[in-house]
Parts: structure tokens; C-alpha cells; sequence
């Protein structure tokens, strides 16, 4: 049996640095309760006007129009791959012609969102964490609330809303780039007209491929908010706090978006399918 | 007439006292200056009474109606009657001087741009940075940010301003500069102020009465003619080391 010898706030000190798995194990549930908590509040904010729309429509240019460089480049760049990766694959079983049908299914019912999700993730999520983080250490966010102003509204709703909205967008822009890309190898490769290769790839699709896939962009946006807001909002012990939050945000949010990408996966495929 | 009471008030973080048990009350269109020293728990009363943190026990009257456990939108309606001047002046970085200023009063009241302009430009030339309403936070030195702190609390002509260690990090010169513009702008604007700071000299001129906080209880209220005579042993290093 170990004795502690010292005074209470070292007590508290030492029991941070050497938490025992008991503790460790609350504090997560703990955190997981206040992440939720604060995922709730968003989500009931985004229906209660009045909007800070000035806010609203910064927000709807950092993270989407500002986005677009990075996801538009991912998109075309995947398409382009998919299709030289799939030709030779599917030349052995004789069915090269399927090229343009298979980018196409693949990148709007899966790659698509989930790529421009963590490409989103890693760009929007880690930036909104470390602004509000920096905001909260400088107590720039205190200062709001005393000029009487709910800074959760102002900072936190108009960025999920923000995401929210604008991620299914920028997914269809994904979508629509992927496509694209692929018809380069298509044209090089397999000599396929622009009018056969557009044909295949967009006939092909179904509106059950489409509807459910951009639907739930809405959620992945709403979960980079939320994780991007949450660990920014709450940061604390300084600059370092803001590294620990930013860090955090994208790991968390990537690991959030796979998971409910399967769970979304799942459901989609019972109901629509 | 008492605008600001504050009674038996406790704070403690993860089991460490902070306030044990703080009284205090400060009459309309007085300033109060709380002395203390370093952590003993000033910031964390100021930030009280203006409900951004929450104390353990006790109670804090604004006008009357009781802050603590006060519902969020009812908080706020008191918050606007306050001004806060904080200690790193707290300037939004990623707003011009103009932004700063706008802040509160595009959100609050609605007023049209020739009547906003006119009083960020008013409340600018009251703090003495006229020309600097176009600069970002980043360009301006500690004593101009503060000003400019001072500009935007007061912008929204409150009822009740507090100051979070007013002249800290600041020079002697600049930070006298900034206690006589505090003590010029309570004279015009006729508020209820609390500062707190360990800067006798800034207490000196902008308070009526003082307060000392040591060891999460205030040990002496009175003038700070009245210190000279004070029994407490706290009170009497403070001053005559001050």
C-alpha cells in the first residue's frame, strides 16, 4: 500500500500525472458524456433561429469555398487512379467496358463521401479546433459572453450549420471531378468516346446509388462540426491545450467518420437496397 | 443605494478553496477597488460576478436579482448592463479596432451605419486611438490594447464595469496613463465599478473605497486612508510594501 505525503493540490497533481485505470476509465465516459451533450445542444441550435447569418456566410466561405481546392484535386486524382487501377482487373474477366459504370457506383456511393469527409476532416476540422481553442486560451471567447452575446450560438451553431450544409455540396463537386478524372484513362486507354464513356458512367447510376450517399454527408459534415467545434470550445492549458485540441479533432473526427460511414453503409443497404 | 452584493460567496477547483466565503457591497456610482496578491483569488470573484464561473455556495445581487444559478438568457439580459475590461484586453485578433467595437453593437442594438460610426469614433477619441481603428489587434502595444479594450466595454455605455487588473504588464507612465482615463471615464459615464489589482497606485486613483482579499476572505473594506489604521497583519505588509 502506497502512502501519499503531501498536501491536497499535490495529491490532486499526482493523481493526474499517474491516473489508475479505474480513473482513466471515468474520465473517458465522462468525456464521451460531455462530447454528446454538446453534440445534442448543436443539434438543437441548427433549428432555432435567429441565425448570425454575417457569421454564418464567413464560415460557408472558410470551410467551403476554401475547401474546394484540396477535395476537387482528391476527387479528380481518384477518379484518375480508380480507372487505371480497375481496367487491367477487369480486362481478365472480360469486362472492360465496365470501367466508367464501376468509377462511377464506387465514387458516389462510398469513395466520394468518405474521402472528401477526412479530406474536410483534416483541412476544416484541425483549423475550426485551433481558432476556437485559441479563442477560449485568449479569453476571447469570456469576452463575447460578457458583451452578453451566447458565444456557443455565434461560434459553435454557424460552424456546424456551416459544415453541415456544405459538406453534401462539395461531395457532389467530389463526385462530379471523380468522374471526370477517369475519363482520361478511359480515352487514352480504351479509346472509349467522351458520349459511350459519359453514357456508361452516369446511366449506370440509380437514384438509390445517389440520394442515400449525399444524405449522409449531411451527417459526416455535422460530425466534423461537432468534433472540429467541441475540441476547440472546451481547449484548455494554453498553446499546448490548442495542439492537444487540433491534433485531437482530426483524429477523432476520422475515426467518428469510418465508423459511422459502416454503420451508414449497413443501414443504406437494409433499407434502399 | 446597493448595487452589487455579494454574500458568503465559495469557490474551490478540484478541492482547492479559492474564495471562502467573500462579502461584499458596493453602492451605486462607487468604485471599489479589490486588492489582493497573486492567485489569491481576485479574477476568480470578478469573473463571478458576471456569472463566468459559477461559485460552490453563496450569493451575487446585481440590482437586486441574484446571478448565481441564474438561467442563461436571463444572464445575458444582466451582462448587457455590464462592461468588462479584461486583463489581456481579450481583442477578437481576427477583427480590425472598427470590428472590435461593431461587435456588440451590431448584435445588440440597431442602429444604422452613420449612428455606428459615430460612436465607435466617439468612444475612439475617449480612449485617445482615433487613428487607430483600422489596426489589427497585433499592431497595437499592451497600453493601446487596453485602451482599446477599455473602448469596447464602455462603447456599449454600461451600467457596471469591472476591470480585471487594469495596469498589469503595463509601465509605470502608461500604466498611470491608463488609471486616469479609467477615473475620467467613471466621472462622464457616472458607473458602479469594481477593479481588481495589486496596484496600489491605480486603486489610489480610481477607487473610493477598498477592499483586501487575502486567503479567499476579504480581511479589510474601508478607504484606503482608512489602511493606515488597519489591525490586520496581511493588510499592513501589503500597503507598506506597496
Amino acid at each position: 500500500m502506497s502512502v501519499f505525503r503531501g498536501n491536497a493540490k499535490e495529491k490532486l497533481m499526482a493523481r493526474d500525472i499517474n491516473p489508475g485505470p479505474t480513473t482513466s476509465c471515468m474520465r473517458f465516459v465522462a468525456q464521451v458524456g460531455r462530447g454528446a451533450s454538446f453534440a445534442r445542444d448543436c443539434f438543437l441550435g441548427m433549428f432555432r433561429p435567429p441565425y448570425d447569418t454575417a457569421e454564418l456566410l464567413t464560415q460557408m466561405d472558410e470551410l467551403g469555398a476554401k475547401s474546394l481546392p484540396v477535395v476537387g484535386a482528391t476527387g479528380l486524382v481518384t477518379g484518375l487512379i480508380l480507372a487505371i487501377q480497375s481496367r487491367p482487373v477487369l480486362a481478365r474477366f472480360g469486362a472492360e467496358s465496365y470501367v466508367p459504370a464501376m468509377v462511377s457506383i464506387s465514387v458516389v456511393r462510398e469513395l466520394g463521401p468518405i474521402l472528401t469527409a477526412l479530406m474536410v476532416a483534416g483541412r476544416v476540422g484541425s483549423g475550426m479546433s485551433a481558432e476556437l481553442g485559441s479563442m477560449r486560451v485568449t479569453e476571447q471567447i469570456d469576452a463575447i459572453e460578457v458583451a452578453g452575446i451566447d458565444s456557443f450560438r455565434f461560434l459553435v451553431v454557424t460552424r456546424v450549420i456551416a459544415c453541415t450544409l456544405l459538406l453534401p455540396l462539395l461531395t457532389a463537386i467530389v463526385n462530379i471531378l471523380a468522374i471526370l478524372g477517369a475519363y482520361l484513362p478511359a480515352v487514352t486507354e480504351m479509346h472509349m468516346s467522351w458520349k459511350l464513356y459519359f453514357h456508361r458512367a452516369v446511366y449506370s447510376l440509380w437514384l438509390r446509388d445517389v440520394i442515400p450517399a449525399i444524405l449522409k454527408t449531411g451527417v459526416f459534415g455535422f460530425i466534423i462540426g461537432v468534433i472540429g467545434s467541441h475540441q476547440g470550445y472546451t481547449a484548455t492549458g494554453g498553446t499546448a491545450g490548442v495542439g492537444r485540441a487540433s491534433t485531437s479533432a482530426v483524429v477523432i473526427a476520422s475515426l467518428l467518420l469510418l465508423f459511422t460511414d459502416m454503420v451508414l453503409a449497413k443501414l443504406i443497404v437494409l433499407l434502399w437496397n | 443605494m446597493e448595487l452589487i452584493e455579494i454574500r458568503n460567496v465559495m469557490t474551490s477547483f478540484d478541492g482547492v478553496s479559492v474564495l471562502r466565503g467573500v462579502n461584499l457591497t458596493v453602492e451605486k456610482g462607487m468604485t471599489a477597488a479589490i486588492l489582493g496578491t497573486s492567485g489569491a483569488g481576485k479574477s476568480v470573484l470578478l469573473k463571478s460576478i458576471i456569472g463566468l464561473l459559477t461559485p460552490d455556495s453563496g450569493s451575487i445581487r446585481i440590482d437586486g436579482k441574484e446571478i448565481v444559478g441564474m438561467k442563461s438568457k436571463d444572464l445575458y439580459a444582466v451582462r448587457r448592463r455590464m462592461g468588462y475590461l479584461f486583463q489581456g484586453a481579450a481583442l477578437y485578433d481576427s477583427m480590425s479596432v472598427r470590428g472590435n467595437l461593431e461587435f456588440a453593437l451590431r448584435r445588440r442594438e440597431t442602429l444604422d451605419e452613420d449612428e455606428m460610426e459615430r460612436r465607435v469614433e466617439e468612444q475612439l477619441r475617449l480612449v485617445g486611438l482615433a487613428d487607430a481603428i483600422d489596426r489589427m489587434p497585433a499592431q497595437l502595444s499592451g497600453g493601446m490594447r487596453k485602451r482599446i479594450g477599455l473602448a469596447r466595454a464602455l462603447i456599449t455605455r454600461p451600467e457596471v464595469m469591472l476591470y480585471d487588473e487594469p495596469t498589469t504588464g503595463l509601465d509605470p507612465v502608461t500604466g498611470r496613463e491608463i488609471s486616469e482615463l479609467i477615473q475620467n471615464l467613471q466621472r462622464q459615464h457616472a458607473m458602479t465599478s469594481i477593479a481588481v489589482t495589486h496596484d496600489i497606485a491605480c486603486a489610489r486613483i480610481i477607487a473610493d473605497r477598498v477592499a483586501v482579499l487575502n486567503k479567499g476572505v476579504i480581511c479589510f473594506e474601508g478607504t484606503l486612508d482608512a489602511t493606515e489604521h488597519a489591525d490586520d497583519t496581511f493588510v499592513k505588509q501589503f500597503f507598506a510594501l506597496g
